[in-house]
């Protein structure tokens, strides 16, 4: 391939000016919080599974199905800036709590204990195997002549979010590096003499375009949850997105100041959810329902009763109650069922409307 | 032509207000990208290669940005920053190079028509955090080839230089002054409440789903008050955003017959806009109907162009951006493999990272007992080769019979049949197309997709009767082959007929023109070397058609009275056996 950059071309002007930023962009980007998550208009179904998401990272992240523009991207790097930061060891590769965890090979880790951002990672489409997993250092082999493993994107999502735009347009042999990632939860390299393997525990974050391709049945099962997302129809609804959107652009501190209280009371119900949901009762009837209900729509494997029932615990934690109750079944059925029904191609309605009939005649 | 554009040239100046309405939008939305460049986005630039596009990219210098041109094959390391083989090995310590993405730039990408989904997605991310600003020059000839649409969401401004001949472009005169002066303007100019309410409208009522279109005509409302020197943003401002935003997006015009946009009601003020309106609402807010709008977006796009663009998103929409995702992993490249010890020869191609890789943590020791002083000792054993897993994709194009003579009945099976093989193809990664002819001619009414719901929409309304317009149907089939081929993809034809063409290529009735422009038709066909199966679905075996399916090279299969069950599987059988035989 070329070798670009290419050199700039002569400017027509001896100095090139400085752009002078307009007053919006005068505060630099880096330095600007992302767009509060509590000021996303409507999508509250997006909303909610990510927030069961974060109460228990267990349930095994969320997949976002749809339209352009609609606040999939703003949504999830939202999520991550309202998430408490981690406790991780400085410079350690894979996020790790104490310096007993960090992996053996991990290089410039230090004993000092930091706090960091909760990690989201992008998984850019086209991104090589190599990135994924990682792979020998070729630097410090090059220049050094060791042996040394370099840690890929996996590492980095440790204890975070692995976030997957486009994922129906991923490439088929990254996806099966994923399916094995996400089900076992740690990352195995064998390749060029390293042999290692490494803790690898994400939420998995998949948005995209069902018009543009369909996802595979293997990889729709390892998300928890699933939503379909359509642009808001009616214009007053609309307009709120736009005001707001405009106002963080042009008016961001005013604009954070008002939204950081909301996000702040979101925060501290997902801690509070958190330390509850251990001692949160499932009742034997929930079980049932449970069964039943899974039973009834024909899912296959195990997979979808365990999700449903996390996903009513979490929720049951962040309303506040001390039991599951059936209507928190009822909420999250959809989300956690409706793309592990056996594919129909030919049905007309979708797997949403077969939840929903099914759900009626189960759980009255 | 040349004394003609010599005297324009000349006359430049002059001639300034005698241009047409279309060179003024160019020379208006090129004084908007420099005045707030990442704010915008960028500018989705649609036009031949030709002086009057060389002017307008000459135009471009006067964004405060300095220029990279991308190119659609352009890899990781060069948008992101790479280790500089040559210059870590010379030096013997690490040398990075740093990406066309590392600092703000004015991107310019060529052949954005070609751009694949991967390229697209990436620079969508860095188009997300406002730094960068993309200019998409889009050589697009064909309808279907057009920009991804990740990357043309997120661009505030389209033009189209096609319909400009030369003599109507005067130079375009990019005054620093203004647009340094704009620029100091840009954020103290107000917004009036009810300027947000209108675009969306619009955006609205011109079908427009994404809400980054009002977003992006919100914030070039602005630049052009900006421009124009007003203190806050007026009417006129917001059409002209409307016009350069919002006309090639557009996806319906809101019918004559419709209802007006009721005049929206002041809404309920959100709590952070409460404080804006007391101070913000001045600029004549009241003299901003959205119909006068809608009337400028209107103007601003011919409507043979509305036509084109409608055509070039419903091919990108089925076919998920140009096709080039699937192109990827189409057959050219393959899936690649892990790379294996070897001698590079003939048809085997040196893996060169994979094998620095291998050498790589040998350095060490060779240097301390090679003989010769080398930067990289590299042994035979080292040396790797590339390997791809060559597995085709293949996309199966449905011609279905869909006349008068295929009765009723027979095009209810047919279409199970599709369905069912449909069903089949899904499960096997195959794509689809289908074609339908009936009356005077064929149309594409599935362009090759993997996508199952847009199948099944096209397919619930196919319509039957009719003549039976053969030869059309055939030169369809090719035309779509041949597109799928140039995608990496490999096409089989699986015609559903009862053979009596009897409709020509001109939509004339007449079976003796009609038989013999189908054989034609059929060779082109074979000539292309492309598989072939024809269904004869007639209540008995046509000999017509036994010539046809000669002509084509194709398997032919005398199903009569068959059930769409039956169908479905022998022509999945005949199918997979002529993939094997190609």
């Amino acid at each position: 391939m070329t070798v670009y950059p290419l050199p700039n071309p002569p400017r027509p002007r001896p100095l090139p000016r400085e752009p002078q930023m307009t007053k919006a962009a005068a505060k630099s980007p880096a330095a600007r919080q992302p767009f509060p998550f509590s000021a996303i208009v409507g999508q509250a179904d997006m909303k909610s599974a990510m927030i069961l998401t974060a109460i228990d990272p267990g349930i095994g992240g969320v997949l976002v199905f749809g339209d352009r523009g609609t606040g999939k991207s703003t949504a999830v790097r939202a999520l991550a800036a309202l998430l408490p930061p981690i406790e991780a060891v400085e410079g350690c590769p894979i996020n790790a709590p104490s310096r007993d965890l960090c992996p053996p090979w991990a290089q410039g880790v230090t004993d000092r204990i930091v706090t960091k951002p909760t990690p989201v990672v992008d998984l850019p489409l086209g991104v090589t195997e190599d990135r994924v997993v990682g792979a020998l250092d070729i630097e410090r082999a090059l220049t050094r002549g060791e042996k040394a493993f370099e840690p890929g994107l996996l590492a980095r999502a440790n204890r975070g979010y692995l976030y997957i735009d486009e994922v129906n347009l991923l490439e088929d042999h990254i996806v099966d590096l994923l399916l094995d990632v996400a089900q076992s939860g740690e990352n195995v390299v064998e390749r060029e003499g390293l042999s290692i393997r490494h803790p690898a525990r994400f939420v998995l974050v998949g948005s995209g375009n069902p018009e543009e391709g369909e996802l595979r049945p293997q990889l729709l099962d390892r998300f928890g949850l699933s939503v379909e997302v359509t642009s808001p129809r009616d214009i007053e609804t609309r307009v709120e997105v736009i005001r707001r959107r405009d106002a963080y652009e042009n008016q961001y501190d005013r604009f954070m100041k008002v939204w950081r209280v909301a996000d702040t009371d979101l925060r501290n119900r997902i801690l509070a959810a958190r330390a509850v949901l251990p001692k949160l009762k499932t009742p034997g009837v929930v079980l049932h329902d449970c069964a039943a209900l899974c039973l009834a729509l024909g899912s296959d494997g195990l997979r979808g009763e365990l999700t449903l029932l996390r996903a009513a615990r979490a929720l049951a934690a962040f309303e506040g109650d001390a039991s599951v109750q059936r209507r928190h079944l009822r909420q999250v059925a959809p989300m956690a069922l409706s793309h592990r029904l056996r594919r129909d191609p030919l049905d007309e309605a979708g797997s949403g409307a077969r939840v929903a009939r099914i759900l009626a005649e189960v759980l009255p | 032509m040349l004394p003609v554009s010599f005297t324009a040239l000349a006359e430049g100046a002059a001639v300034s207000s005698a241009s047409g309405p279309n060179w003024n939008r160019v020379q208006l939305a090129l004084l908007a990208l420099a005045v707030d460049p990442a704010g915008l986005g960028g500018l989705w630039l649609r036009a031949r290669v030709g002086p009057v596009r060389e002017a307008v990219i000459a135009a471009l210098a006067a964004v405060p940005l300095p220029t990279r041109r991308l190119h659609p094959g352009l890899g990781d390391e060069a948008l992101f920053g790479g280790l500089d083989l040559t210059s870590t090995l010379a030096e013997g310590r690490q040398v990075r190079t740093e990406g066309v993405l590392a600092r703000p730039a004015l991107l310019l990408l060529t052949m954005a028509e070609r751009c694949p989904a991967g390229l697209a997605a990436r620079l969508a991310q860095a188009l997300d955090s406002p730094r960068h600003t993309l200019v998409a020059l889009d050589e697009g000839a064909e309808p279907e080839e057009a920009l991804p649409s990740a990357l043309a969401d997120r661009l505030a401004l389209f033009l189209t230089l096609d319909d400009i001949a030369l003599a109507d472009a005067p130079p375009l005169t990019m005054d620093e002054g203004l647009i340094d002066a704009a620029r100091a303007r840009l954020g103290r100019v107000r917004l009036p409440i009810r300027a947000t309410t209108v675009l969306t409208g619009v955006a609205a009522s011109l079908g427009i789903d994404s809400l980054r279109a009002p977003l992006l005509a919100l914030r070039l409302a602005r630049v052009l008050a900006a421009l124009r020197g007003h203190a806050g943003v007026r009417g006129e401002d917001l059409s002209t955003a409307a016009e350069l935003v919002f006309a090639h997006r557009a996806t319906r015009w809101p019918e004559a017959s419709d209802p007006p946009q009721p005049p929206a009601p002041e809404p309920d003020q959100p709590a952070e806009s409460d404080a804006e309106s007391d101070n913000e609402t001045r600029p004549d807010p009241g003299d901003i109907p959205e119909e006068l709008i809608l009337e400028a977006v209107r103007a601003a796009l011919p409507q043979t162009l509305l036509d084109r663009l409608a055509a070039a998103r419903a091919a990108r929409q089925s076919a998920g951006a140009t096709g080039a995702g699937e192109a990827r992993a189409g057959h050219r490249h393959g899936r690649p493999l892990a790379a294996r010890p070897g001698r590079p020869s003939a048809g085997l191609r040196l893996d060169l990272i994979a094998t620095l890789r291998a050498a790589a943590p040998w350095q060490r020791l060779r240097r301390e007992t090679a003989l010769a002083e080398r930067l990289v000792h590299i042994r035979p054993a080292d040396l790797r080769i590339k390997r791809y897993q060559d597995s085709t994709e293949r996309v199966v194009i449905f011609a279905v019979d869909a006349s008068g003579s295929a009765a009723l009945a027979r095009l209810a099976e047919a279409k199970g049949a599709v369905e069912l093989l449909l069903a089949r193809a899904y499960a096997k990664r195959d794509h689809v197309a289908l074609i339908a002819f009936r009356g005077a001619g064929a149309d594409l009414m599935l362009p090759p997709t993997r996508s199952l719901v847009q199948t099944k929409r096209r397919l619930a309304g196919l319509p039957g009767g009719g003549g039976t317009p053969l030869a059309a149907a055939l030169e369809l089939a090719l035309a779509t082959a041949l597109r799928a081929r140039a995608k990496g993809l490999t096409p089989v034809l699986a015609l559903l007929t009862d053979g009596r063409a009897n409709v020509a290529l001109d939509g004339t009735p007449g079976r003796a023109r009609a038989e013999s422009e189908a054989e034609t038709a059929a060779r082109a066909w074979a000539r292309a070397g492309f598989q072939a199966v024809v269904i004869d679905t007639s209540a008995r075996p046509q000999p017509g058609l036994q010539v046809l399916s000669a002509r084509l090279g194709a398997t032919y299969l005398p199903l009569p009275r068959a059930g769409a069950e039956r169908l479905s599987s022998a022509l999945a059988v005949a199918l997979d056996s002529s993939a094997k035989a190609g």
